[in-house]
């Protein structure tokens, strides 16, 4: 008999007591996001017991799925403006949304000594044929680009030589397999702690020749009531999650908080 | 109605639809007639391979079509050896990307065609003195017409509706490689709607013509074999 | 000279043909055998459609296969006309286009004048414009001989040419079949498994059972060959070439001779003395006698001598007679072969009651 209330209370414990001391947690996160976001659920998990179930992909498709009912209770954007349509959509709570991370814009070429260290090469339109770029109108790395050249008013004598991604991962392909010399790519694809992980030469894009390319999170319905949730949002604010952030070649939000 | 480069889309998608279809049909056939016939171990490989393009997801060959048609792959180092320029961003390049992803929608139904064809009536071909590439013309193609006409229709409308491919190995340069599916997904995703439906629904309706009457084509032919 | 030899072996899935046969340079020569006994492919090694590992072809001088010396002409190279069971004929070409068809491969000067008889033969000048599709059996039948034969072969080739076709359908064909000995010099190979048309048609007649050779011969000897399950079937028949030799007007009847003695037949009016006739006689409709039967209302009674005898084991008996150059079957009781105390060499009388003239 005792045995018995035992396995009962064992039962009980397992169903109904779990969930008080670790939650899950659905997170939705843009496809160049979701390595550092694993890396910092492992040490989420550790530090306060909850587990995050991730899901990644391209932030549109993402936004389609989150509007047609998709279980996320978090969604980490590659952008702002996708958050925003959310927000306004009344499937994510306002005062939830915030930048989490900062794109860093580069240009890249998978070849050694391509590209000078001040980006020099852009003015010798004769040295490349092809420019990869994200498509300017749907990426925000490629809008940035955009606003790069203008700066540098580069715009119309490299126009011929673009060649668009229809996302940021296409464009990397596209240098990346040499059939474009050089192109404008996120630094978090091509730099861990400081190093090229894939080799080539790169630019750095000074910061002060595009507007910042803000990476948003926020907190969706689906997930208002779940305290894991909230907490993870916590956690990506933290000095840890900060240092993993920033060691896949991102920057950090400035002091100021986003509205 | 159009923008200007709506139609240079357009010129550009039936272009690249017709060159493809054209060489597709002069390669293709050779392959579904060695298909429909050989007995050999590597029908079922080749077979596989020119399936291929129906499973993957068209990124992931046009993926592996940037990579080995680029400078660092295969083919393109090739191409470089012989003076040439690689193929991706370029107008050839989408077509032999197109031919590539088309293939098994011109292989199968020739196939099928020689596949259904009354092998006693290739038999008799060569005893009337029809030397094997003689009966292939006088007789296998000309029976196997139908089967020739939903190959091109089919090929030429699958490579009106490629996306994905070009996209990764065209590079969306205007006037270039720049098509019309590739057109209304900027237009869409740059939330410029008009544009997108006026183009969509031109495709819609072509699409639907030509294969409205490959059916009617194809049943009127079945009908005056039967009758 | 157009005389085939051929000899095959060959491995079938379910038993293997081995073949070693000479065939006459005239006439048509029957392949006889139910179905699935090698016969149709037999004459698709003939044909160059299949290729018999071991073999040897030859028609005259001409060497078409050996395979000692690896030799092996295709079916394209092949100085032969095929005709299928089911006409296979072209169906995107109207039935003129089917005739120019091989007519154009073959020779290099084509002629419409080799057309001409060939269309008379088979009597098809009115469908010339039409498309196969809308022949009926027999004359897309009809149209697949001319075709064959506009090729000019040296030997015509035919599967079962009969076998689709309807009784009605069969009795149309027939004699344009029957005619065609006579107007070719080639012969003809006719595979078949019915009795009917190897009767009818054939001049030389080859039994093949399980991929072997169970008979061949002249038509009139093979049939009667106790050997070969044609002659001890129900249906079992024996030919007899003849001549008219007379008429007896007022009896309404007409004499026909041959080397065992003098028939009479039915009133053949319009046939005059010295055309040949073939005569089927079925063994069930012949009786014997030790004596000259007298007073009987059977006219026919000759002289003949029993060459053979086989009993079923069930009460009947087939036996074999000798009359002059020709053999007849004879259809009788076991116990009348008992009572009379038949033996191989007895003369007896061989009383005939019905004759057909094919």
């Amino acid at each position: 008999m005792k045995s018995f209330q035992f396995a009962i209370t064992l039962l009980l414990a397992a169903t109904i007591a779990q969930p008080i001391y670790a939650d899950q947690v659905q997170i939705a996160v843009a496809s160049n996001f979701s390595k550092p976001l694993e890396e910092i659920a492992v040490k989420f998990k550790t530090e306060t017991g909850h587990e995050a179930k991730i899901s990644a992909g391209a932030t549109g498709k993402l936004y389609a799925q989150i509007e047609h009912g998709a279980p996320f209770e978090i969604f980490i954007s590659a952008d702002s403006k996708t958050p925003k349509k959310l927000v306004d959509a009344q499937l994510a709570l306002a005062e939830s949304q915030f930048t989490y991370a900062v794109g860093k814009l580069a240009l890249w070429s998978s070849q050694e000594n391509r590209v000078d260290q001040n980006g020099e090469i852009l003015k010798n339109a004769d040295k490349f044929t092809h420019l990869a770029i994200a498509n300017p109108k749907t990426a925000p790395y490629g809008a940035a680009a955009i606003e790069v050249l203008e700066k540098l008013g580069l715009l119309k004598t490299l126009e011929p030589k673009f060649v668009q991604g229809e996302n940021i991962t296409q464009t990397f392909d596209f240098v990346s397999t040499g059939n474009a010399e050089l192109g404008f790519v996120a630094v978090s694809q091509i730099e861990k702690d400081k190093v090229l992980t894939n080799g080539g030469s790169v630019w750095f894009v000074p910061t002060d020749l595009y507007k910042p390319i803000s990476q948003d999170a926020v907190l969706l319905n689906k997930g208002k009531d779940n305290k894991a949730a909230q907490a993870l949002l916590d956690y990506l604010k933290t000095p840890d999650a900060q240092a993993i952030i920033t060691s896949y070649g991102y920057a950090l939000p400035q002091a100021e908080k986003t509205p | 109605m159009f923008t200007p480069s709506d139609w240079s889309a357009i010129g550009l998608t039936l272009k690249l639809a017709t060159l493809t279809t054209l060489i597709l049909l002069v390669l293709g056939t050779p392959l579904a007639w060695h298909l429909a016939r050989t007995r050999a171990w590597w029908k079922a490989p080749l077979s596989a391979i020119v399936a291929l393009p129906i499973v993957l997801p068209p990124t992931v060959i046009g993926f592996y079509l940037l990579v080995a048609l680029g400078p660092k792959g295969v083919i393109g180092q090739w191409m470089l050896s012989l003076g040439l320029d690689t193929l991706p961003f370029t107008f050839s390049g989408l077509v032999v990307a197109s031919v590539f992803y088309s293939l098994p929608f011109v292989v199968q139904p020739i196939q099928n065609a020689f596949e259904s064809l009354d092998q006693r009536l290739l038999e008799a071909a060569s005893t009337l003195r029809a030397h094997p590439l003689d009966v292939f013309f006088s007789v296998a193609l000309p029976l196997a017409r139908s089967g020739l006409l939903t190959a091109t229709i089919l090929g030429f409308a699958h490579t009106i509706g490629e996306f994905g491919v070009v996209l990764m190995i065209g590079g969306n340069i205007p006037d270039k490689t720049r098509v019309v599916s590739v057109q209304i997904y900027d237009h869409v995703e740059a939330m410029e709607y008009a544009q997108a439906h006026q183009l969509a629904a031109l495709m819609l309706v072509f699409s639907f013509t030509i294969l409205f009457m490959m059916y009617l084509i194809n049943s009127r032919s079945h009908f005056m074999q039967k009758s | 000279m157009n005389n085939l030899h051929t000899r095959f072996h060959l491995t079938l899935k379910t038993f293997s043909l081995a073949l070693d046969l000479h065939l006459p340079a005239t006439g048509i020569s029957a392949i006889f055998g139910v179905s699935g006994c090698g016969k149709t492919t037999f004459l698709r090694c003939i044909a160059g459609l299949e290729k018999a590992a071991q073999g040897y072809c030859a028609i005259g001088n001409t060497v078409w296969q050996d395979s000692s010396r690896h030799l092996f002409l295709s079916a394209h190279q092949r100085e032969v006309g095929y005709v299928f069971q089911e006409s296979c004929l072209f169906p995107h070409l109207s039935v003129k286009q089917n005739l120019h068809y091989g007519l154009r491969r073959s020779s290099k000067h084509p002629n419409a004048n080799v057309l001409a008889p060939i269309i008379e033969l088979l009597g098809i000048e009115h469908l010339l414009d039409r498309m196969p599709a809308k022949l009926s059996g027999g004359e897309k039948q009809r149209v697949a001989i001319a075709r064959a034969l506009a090729v000019i072969p040296r030997v015509l080739l035919m599967d079962e040419p009969l076998a689709a076709l309807d009784l009605a359908r069969r009795q149309e064909i027939l004699p344009y079949l029957a005619r065609l000995p006579h107007e070719l010099q080639i012969p003809i190979v006719y595979v078949t498994h019915s009795p009917q048309e190897v009767t009818q048609l054939a001049d030389y007649l080859v039994v093949l059972e399980a991929g072997q050779l169970k008979a061949a011969g002249r038509l009139e000897e093979t049939l009667t060959n106790l050997e070969s399950p044609l002659a001890v079937s129900r249906q079992a028949s024996s030919i007899i070439q003849a001549h008219v030799s007379g008429h007896e007007a007022h009896y309404h009847l007409t004499l026909a001779s041959f080397s065992g003695g003098v028939l009479s037949l039915p009133y053949q009016q319009q046939r005059t003395v010295g055309t040949p006739l073939r005569l089927r006689i079925y063994a069930r409709d012949v009786s014997l006698s030790l004596q000259k039967p007298q007073q009987t209302s059977i006219l026919n009674i000759l002289h003949a001598t029993i060459a053979g005898m086989i009993h079923d084991g069930e009460g009947r008996t087939m036996v074999r007679l000798r009359l002059g150059d020709s053999a007849l079957l004879a259809h009788i009781s076991y116990k009348s072969a008992c009572e009379l105390g038949l033996q191989v060499g007895m003369a007896v009388f061989a009383q005939i009651k019905a004759t057909a003239i094919l």
